[in-house]
């Protein structure tokens, strides 16, 4: 399989068993010699080679043909999670580029394998996505493109409403049993006639009543607790068509199957060239090649302000982490050190650094990933500060260099992908069935305009009125949609829908 | 060979962004950029974009992290565009490239499908333009053709039978020299010159003049593809009109009424002065919020275009900048008066995204 020239298969067969013998471990890598316009196309369906119509995946096309032709940027790599591992060479690409590219491919394909976080994912996504397209393309002739194509696009507003954890936990409890049960009566202690007044004063009692009439309202609650895969609410609950029902169902998975490389972008990117860098400069480059690879490895890790770039902020963990291990720099000891100059000079040497990459590669994700291994001493290396808007001149800023609130930066950018997280609280509310999200506050605001655009999308899957609860300016604020009229109302935020989340905490009690 | 099935998904887009089919997504078309860099600035080329609404984040999230040098305190140099977007696992590699001002207005062309300018008055002006395409026996030694010569040297020996191929000599004498010479002749040569007028009042605030700085960059760029020989002139005005700078034009913060007569009042003279239409292009542009000072002065505005400007001029173009106070009076009283004259264009500019569609309507004629 591949079409490789036959001195491009020796340099893969080499790459390989290099990548091989340092213990990386993958699945089959397939490579394929595209041109660029071959490459962009590719590049434009995700890395897959068919997918099922839609212009977006023509947009995609227009701006990586332009911006190819223009020459603002081309693509360097592309490889997809499957087995076997696809990746992608370009044609006009000089043979160090392609020994680099081939490197850091093996890295990809190690990660994809082995990283948790890829566990759930299917390996099979090269059949499965041309069976979406089959399937897709059969919905548009039978119900015309235009309709399958607006039902997509209403879909892809909403995609980013998954819950990128739940392949990996039971969320749902065991369905309830139908029968109401009999409204229980408070227990009493017990107590002679005459004492009991003051054993179970009446107070107590009707306190007793309320927790308990709450937690039965709770329990009758739809969904009973709230849900972040609003995808699979809606899947499951919404009055859909079965073509509908199906389209929705093969996009939730697609959604599912990317998210882990939104959460391990930098992990992943990090740890490919913490490979390449490793295969490149030991073995691969001749004297003849360092420059170039040079060239294009600087290239690939340069940092623009006011930016990060994952493969740089990826590999300088990494490697950190390497050197950290191989010191002794970790555990109890030297987390209690408060002694910089003691910090900087510690040296136990264990030898563990390589060990300790390999096992980061496997059990964690860029939250993670940053959360536990951003120290002061690398935050400071590497430069990285926080910047914001000075409220004075209105410029953006560098605000601080400090280490803790450039980590706190980070996991909030990083957190969920950078997307508001939203769950669906109450499927029947006002007892009308009308649906009721909340957007978990975490101090940014929402861009209104779109999210009302985005209750109008909503409504057209639920097709009964639709409410987001969210915050404004320091107060609770209630978008609504009833399918003609969007309406947008200050409100006191974890009323409107009973019972907000984490309401366990504000129970009386 | 059968059609791509991303050409299928590609023709699909570009009908949804010329509005050909699916209405409903026209008002999610926004006018994406890629960046490049001119000198030492960024520009953004314009690519038109589908953005699906979705619940995200509003613009108060503009905190970031960053790496490189710099103190606390100390502006972030260029647009700081946060973590980026994390999605697919590609590696796409942002290359910094110095794009000419040349292939600027090509794309924009391109983007735009802005028609090629047919000028005016290339009959009359004419230059003389020399190329070195000729041949001739006579000419300076560091001019002298050597392959021509040493053809003739050769051509000349073989005639004479001096040639001997097992010992092959070519040895030119004074006769066989051949030297460059330059072919003249005459090609047709426009000139153009633009007119910028801004309203400068009170009412014109910051993000204004930048709506028309970028606009302004645009066309410039744009007529200066077409024509070798652009002049630009700057005129500002509140209650009076003034010549200025280029830097001056874009910085100054006036304020005080409107009369928007005095502005073409001045481009009138200046036009009279330097510009006679028989060997000049001219493109007046005015941008305002659309106040002015009375309708008398608007009746004189109008006057003095239908008369004395409009004859003078390729097209005149007037762009309403949106703005807090502006009652956008002036482009309605314009639109009304000239309604049948294609030379007068007006374009309403709500905000950043609006400019693209002016430079389109401005220029998108082809005069």
């Amino acid at each position: 399989m591949g079409n490789l020239t036959p001195e491009l298969a020796a340099i893969r067969d080499e790459t390989r068993d290099l990548a091989k013998s340092y213990g990386l471990d993958f699945y089959e890598v397939i490579f394929e010699l595209v041109d660029h316009d071959e490459l962009n196309m590719v590049a434009s369906y995700g890395g897959f080679p068919t997918r099922y119509p839609h212009w977006r995946f023509g947009m995609e096309y227009e701006q990586l043909t332009k911006s190819y032709a223009y020459g603002l940027s081309k693509i360097y790599e592309l490889v997809i999670n499957n087995d076997p591992c696809y990746a992608y060479l370009m044609r006009s690409n000089a043979i160090t580029e392609q020994k680099l590219v081939m490197a850091h491919v093996y890295g990809h394909c190690d990660f994809f394998k082995n990283n948790a976080w890829f566990g759930q994912t299917s390996r099979k996504m090269m059949d499965v996505l041309a069976n979406h397209g089959s399937r897709i393309r059969r919905y548009m002739d039978r119900h015309g493109v235009d309709n399958v194509e607006n039902f997509i696009d209403v879909v892809h507003s909403l995609d980013n409403l998954i819950d990128p954890y739940s392949p990996f936990i039971v969320r749902d409890d065991p369905p309830e049993p139908e029968e109401q049960p009999a409204r229980p009566e408070v227990k009493k202690m017990a107590a002679k006639d005459y004492m009991d007044r003051y054993i179970n004063p009446p107070e107590f009692l009707a306190r007793e009543r309320k927790r308990m009439d709450a937690a039965a309202h709770r329990a009758r609650q739809f969904p009973p607790k709230p849900m972040r895969d609003v995808l699979k609410f809606l899947l499951e609950h919404a009055p859909l068509e079965l073509w509908e029902q199906d389209v929705l169902a093969m996009l939730r998975e697609e959604a599912y199957y990317f998210a882990p490389q939104g959460m391990t972008k930098i992990m992943n990117e990090g740890w490919a060239v913490y490979w390449h860098s490793q295969l490149m400069t030991r073995h691969l480059c001749d004297a003849s090649e360092i420059v170039n690879y040079c060239d294009a490895h600087s290239g690939t890790l340069a940092t623009r302000p006011g930016q990060i770039n994952p493969y740089k902020i990826g590999v300088e963990l990494f490697r950190d982490i390497e050197d950290r291990w191989n010191k002794g720099r970790f555990g109890a000891e030297y987390q209690a050190c408060d002694d910089p100059e003691l910090r900087r000079r510690w040296l136990r040497p264990t030898d563990q650094g390589r060990d300790k990459v390999f096992e980061v590669r496997r059990i964690y994700n860029d939250v993670t990933f940053i959360d536990e291994f951003v120290t002061p001493e690398f935050a400071a290396d590497q430069r990285l500060y926080v910047y914001g808007v000075n409220p004075s001149t209105g410029q953006l800023e560098i605000a601080d260099h400090d280490w803790r609130k450039v980590k706190e930066q980070l996991l909030t950018a990083l957190t969920n992908f950078g997307n508001p997280i939203i769950r669906v609280v109450d499927a029947n509310h006002k007892n009308r069935g009308e649906l009721y999200l909340v957007h978990d506050w975490s101090g940014a605001e929402l861009q209104l305009e779109h999210a009302q655009m985005t209750l109008h999308n909503l409504h057209q899957l639920w097709k009964r009125p639709v409410h987001l609860e969210t915050q404004e300016s320091g107060k609770g604020r209630l978008l609504s949609f009833d399918g003609e009229q969007a309406t947008s109302k200050e409100i006191t935020p974890g009323l409107g829908g009973n019972l907000a989340v984490g309401s366990d905490k504000k129970d009386p009690g | 060979m059968s059609v791509r099935r991303i050409d299928q998904d590609h023709t699909r887009f570009r009908q949804i962004v010329r509005g050909k089919i699916k209405e409903n997504l026209r008002r999610f078309v926004a006018s994406g950029e890629l960046i490049g860099k001119q000198g030492q600035k960024y520009v953004a080329i314009p690519l038109p974009q589908i953005v699906l609404p979705r619940f995200r984040f509003g613009d108060n999230k503009k905190n970031g992290v960053g790496q490189g040098a710099g103190e606390d305190g100390q502006p972030v140099p260029g647009q700081g565009d946060g973590q980026g977007q994390a999605g697919e696992d590609q590696g796409q590699h942002v290359l910094e490239v110095e794009v000419s001002l040349e292939e600027l207005a090509k794309i924009l062309g391109e983007e735009l499908e802005l028609p090629n300018i047919e000028p005016r008055g290339k009959k009359n002006v004419r230059a003389i333009a020399g190329r070195f395409t000729g041949i001739a026996r006579a000419g300076p030694r560091s001019l002298r053709h050597f392959k021509r010569t040493f053809k003739e040297a050769l051509k000349r020996q073989i005639a004479s039978g001096t040639y001997d191929p097992q010992r092959p000599m070519i040895i030119p004498v004074r006769d066989d020299l051949r030297f460059r010479a330059v072919h003249t002749r005459e090609v047709p040569q426009a000139s153009a010159a633009i007119v910028y007028m801004m309203d400068v009042s009170g009412s014109m605030g910051r993000e204004q003049k930048e709506i028309v700085r970028i606009e302004a960059f645009w066309i410039d760029t744009w007529l200066r593809h077409q024509y070798k020989n652009l002049e630009v002139n700057y005129i500002v005005h509140d209650a009076v009109a003034h010549q200025v700078d280029q830097h001056t034009f874009f910085h100054l913060r006036e304020s005080g009424g409107t009369k928007i007569s005095s502005a073409y009042e001045l481009a009138l003279q200046l036009i009279r002065d330097k510009y006679p239409s028989a060997e000049w292009n001219v493109y007046p542009f005015h941008f305002s919020d659309g106040d002015n000072w009375s309708s008398r002065d608007t009746e004189r505005c109008v006057e003095l275009l239908k008369n004395a400007l409009l004859p003078q001029v390729n097209q005149f173009c007037y762009g309403q900048v949106k703005s807090a106070y502006g009652s956008g009076q002036f482009k309605k009283d314009l639109d009304q008066a000239f309604r049948a004259d294609e030379k007068v264009v007006t374009t309403d500019i709500p905000d950043r995204d609006g400019i693209l569609a002016s430079i389109k309507a401005f220029l998108g004629k082809g005069r």
